[in-house]
């Protein structure tokens, strides 16, 4: 097996005491590849993610069993400043901009894990990947556009020279057109840095055409995993995640009925 | 209506009527009026002077937290202005006993009307300001006021100050404190009583969702800004009350007392006794005015021990300073204020000695 | 003429003064969302320190200034650690209430070491800075306010806009989810901008120290002027701060000049009220966005 980078081993996690959200999941990251995580609404990956980047602390959510090893250190419930400085980066959903800050000053905030370094040539790297930036560099972030904005949230997150990447949703709300950019751009970053990417998607056809290795997550499980080829090959995945029929035709309402029953993991 | 006589151990209300019940058990009741007999017949007859002058402090203090707590506990407008509304209220009635010649029992009601409709018109920002935007314009109220007390001599008599005739109650003279404690404690257990009746009505309810969330109450058909105002004009009419109550048993006032330092007090009271509960208040006047009267006491004593005198210190302001850490200390330590601690005590009693 | 341009120039100088001892409470505001009732208090701190080092202690003005610098930025990290961090998440109301309680332990403290009576610093400042323009005299004082207000607008200036750690500090401002998921030490920002504002408030102590004399009384009344100014120009902005307080210095100035002295404390308020009336968030403040 190739070297594995982040290891979660039977981790739940609980919100404000009472909540469980997360009942047990385990997944690995090999070092280099892009994993996808797919899943419907509330399955529990956007807190898989700040699970391991620590952010659950200030939602009031803990890890209370198992545990995260990144590069052999364990890093559960470890406070956000000491994970991003391992290398761990999270890309919030939603575009989370500084709004009052312009472009430049947003992707400068990236650099916080390593303050004093010189970063003129990762801004150099930023605008390479993302030309579309270097022309509104000095406009307010409040200002920019829906695609712009997600740009600028991954680029920001690449001035942290991350080992880990990693993306919540970033097709979420943009045009078609954008989102084959975007999807471009990030296998760029992991075929060029060979940063380790794990990206959280609904549009599970984008994501599997990227990643290397994919899981589904339901109710805070993880119910399947495989390799991007074999999950875009089950017919449970082409059926309720790629929006195929078995035979391949658009699904009608005919087949409602056995909707549920095929989702023969629940 | 049923009374039980032990706490139930979960929510097993089942009509209206017991939920706005104000005691869960016949225990708390009668508890509540065998203190109030004891402190009647015993208080004013057993404690020495200064204790009796202590212990009216406290009354009047406790009738204008409770206003206070109306208005910052139950309706979540911070207001810095309650020191100069009880100055407000001690100079209403302290004029109209002088120039009109009225009773007490008129002019201490009337001063709180009064007060109430001054507290309204520095509620009006209410309407626009929120949060930190309107505490700052009822402090800019409280420096209006204090202005006004001071300059508007004709009506004032500004730094003079006003000295008060003795309240006369159909022929009988009311003074000293022992006259004065009935006085003052009916007036509190009045007023407490009031306050309590108006949160279990259509208006406190109302009051506590502007304190929840106020885009919420308004789109629960609420009106906000009359409700708002409406908590202004009771909260001011407490500290007018008070203020009233004050003037007449200070017998002379000036404007010095009813400074920002005094708004802050009530403040104080309100927080350290619990924000949002009525005894919480009390409790708050309580522990301010017997902190206050402790530290005198403390450094009046310091001053007389040879060695520290001969240092050459002046002691007065460590009572500054101490009543300074008591505030940080009590908020970091208990942020739910005294009635919490009191909750925990009881309960701890009441379930002793199996406390799970 | 002369007088109005007189009273002009010296409201511009006091305000300047003002919008700089708000600056720091702006900071805090800012970065923590704390309003810091203690402000004057530091003010006076500072003052007194400095007058400590310069009177007692003998140090040059230059070294002894920059020691209090030192000295309040400390002191600002301190408070930070042991009164505010336990409070982070409690209500607003909360933290309010642990201000005005450190002002208080504050004020007890200075008057205990210094007493509460007026103290003056030795004549320090080189007379060459005095300024005659035309018919309108300049006391040297104001002009090294003048200068130190210049100075340190720029320095904020250039902090907020080009330094990292100002543009940090502006991230957990701005978004704190998203400044905690880049690796902004968001703990560290709050104890520096305590720091940082504690030093810029005991700076413009001494410098009203300069001016008015060393007395606790005065300098902690400053720290609630800075209400006005702030509110004025809106809580979290910092130029405002500057603009709020050379309005408040020209008010007061003005109905100092040409009303009654005595109305010069209040006229500030009562503005206060009518503009937060017509702006209910200042006049530069930024105006929440709410939604239930």
């Amino acid at each position: 097996m190739a070297d594995i980078l982040l290891q979660l081993n039977n981790i739940s996690v609980v919100y404000s005491d009472v909540i469980q959200v997360l009942k047990g999941v385990s997944l690995s990251v090999t070092r280099g590849h892009i994993v996808s995580l797919l899943g419907s609404n509330g399955a529990g990956k956007t807190t898989t993610l700040k699970a391991i980047s620590g952010l659950l602390k200030p939602e009031n959510g803990e890890v209370t069993d198992g545990n995260i090893i990144y590069a052999g250190v364990n890093i559960q419930n470890q406070a956000p400043e000491f994970i991003t400085r391992k290398g761990i980066i999270q890309v919030l959903e939603g575009r989370q901009p500084f709004k009052y800050l312009t472009i430049e000053e947003n992707l400068r905030v990236g650099t916080a894990t390593r303050p004093g370094k010189p970063y003129k040539e990762d801004l150099e790297m930023v605008y390479r990947y993302f030309p579309a930036l270097v022309k509104r560099r000095k406009a307010l972030a409040g200002y920019c556009s829906g695609g712009e904005l997600q740009m600028l949230v991954i680029g920001r997150a690449l001035m942290a020279h991350p080992q880990l990447l990693m993306l919540d949703e970033p097709s979420l709300g943009l045009a078609p057109l954008v989102v084959q950019e975007i999807f471009h751009i990030i296998k760029k970053i992991n075929e060029e840095h060979g940063t380790t990417i794990v990206l959280v998607e609904q549009n599970a056809n984008m994501a599997l055409q990227v990643a290397h290795y994919g899981y589904v997550m339901e109710n805070g499980k993880i119910v399947m995993e495989g390799t991007s080829g074999e999950l875009s090959d089950n017919p449970d995945v082409k059926e309720f995640y790629l929006g195929m029929a078995a035979s391949g035709m658009a699904k009608s309402y005919k087949d409602v009925k056995s909707y549920r029953r095929r989702k023969r993991w629940l | 209506m049923k009374k039980i006589s032990f706490h139930p151990c979960g929510n097993y209300r089942e009509t209206y009527a017991e939920e706005l019940a104000i005691f869960d058990t016949w225990f708390g009741r009668i508890s509540l009026i065998v203190f109030l007999a004891l402190l009647f017949v015993l208080a004013p007859f057993f404690l020495s002077p200064y204790l009796l002058y202590v212990l009216n402090n406290i009354g009047i203090m406790a009738i204008a937290a409770i206003g206070l707590n109306i208005l910052i506990g139950y309706t979540g407008q911070i207001s810095l202005g309650h020191g100069a509304f009880f100055g407000v209220g001690a100079y209403a009635g302290a004029i109209l006993a002088t120039r009109l010649n009225l009773p007490f029992f008129v002019c201490i009601p009337a001063a709180g009307l009064i007060t109430a409709m001054v507290g309204m018109i520095f509620g009006i920002p209410s309407g626009r300001l929120k949060g930190l935007y309107l505490t700052i314009a009822t402090l800019a109220g409280q420096f209006i006021i204090e202005y006004v007390l001071i300059q508007w001599e004709s009506l004032t008599k500004g730094t003079m100050g006003i000295t008060l005739p003795g309240p006369n109650l159909l022929g009988w003279n009311i003074s000293g404190d022992k006259a004065f404690f009935f006085l003052i404690f009916i007036c509190l257990v009045a007023m407490t009583w009031f306050a309590v009746n108006i949160m279990r009505s259509k208006y406190g309810r109302a009051f506590i969702a502007i304190r929840d969330n106020d885009r919420a109450a308004e789109g629960m058909g609420i009106p906000i800004f009359k409700y708002k105002l409406l908590s202004f004009a009771v909260s001011s009419f407490y500290a007018g009350f008070a203020g009233a109550l004050w003037a007449y048993y200070m017998v002379s006032i000036t404007t010095e007392p009813f400074n920002l330092g005094l708004s802050v007090e009530f403040i104080a009271m309100v927080i350290i006794g619990g924000m949002g509960n009525m005894p919480g208040a009390i409790f708050g006047a309580t522990f301010i005015t017997l902190l206050n009267e402790l530290l005198r006491f403390a450094t009046g004593a310091m001053m007389n021990v040879s060695w520290i005198a001969g240092m050459g210190l002046n002691m007065a302001p460590l009572r500054e300073f101490v009543f300074g850490l008591a505030i940080v200390l009590f908020i970091l330590i208990e942020p739910k204020g005294i009635a919490e601690l009191w909750r925990i005590v009881r309960s701890s009693f009441r379930l002793w000695p199996f406390s799970y | 003429m002369d007088f109005f341009l007189q009273l002009l120039v010296n409201g511009v100088c006091v305000g300047l003064l003002y919008g700089i001892s708000a600056m720091g409470f702006v900071m805090i505001f800012k970065a923590s969302s704390v309003l810091n009732f203690a402000h004057g208090e530091l003010l006076a701190l500072g003052a007194f320190i400095f007058l400590s080092l310069v009177t007692w202690g003998k140090i040059p003005v230059v070294a002894a200034f920059l020691l209090t610098l030192a000295g309040c930025f400390l002191l600002g990290f301190v408070i930070e650690r042991f009164f505010l961090r336990p409070l982070i998440g409690e209500k607003l109301i909360f933290v309010i209430m642990l201000t005005v309680g450190l002002a208080a332990m504050f004020k007890g403290l200075i008057l205990l070491i210094w007493g509460g009576n007026l103290h003056t610093y030795p004549e320090f400042l080189p007379p060459s800075l005095e300024m005659q323009l035309g018919s309108i005299y300049i006391a040297p004082v104001y002009s090294a306010t003048l200068v130190i207000s210049i100075v340190f607008l720029i320095l904020f200036g250039l902090f907020f806009k080009k330094s990292s750690q100002g543009i940090f500090m502006r991230s957990v401002a701005d978004n704190q989810k998203a400044a905690l998921s880049l690796g902004v030490h968001v703990r560290r920002v709050f104890a520096l901008s305590w720091a940082i504002a504690a030093m810029v408030a005991c700076m413009s102590g001494i410098v009203l120290g300069i001016i008015n004399g060393v007395n606790v009384h005065d300098l902690s009344a400053i720290g609630l002027k800075v209400f006005p100014v702030v509110i004025l120009g809106g809580l979290d902005s910092i130029g405002g701060a500057i603009i709020g307080g050379i309005i408040i210095g020209l008010l007061e100035t003005f109905t100092g000049g040409y009303l009654s002295p005595s109305l010069r404390d209040v006229v500030p308020y009562i503005v206060l009220v009518v503009i937060l009336m017509v702006k209910p968030y200042g006049l530069f403040g930024l105006v929440e966005i709410e939604r239930v």
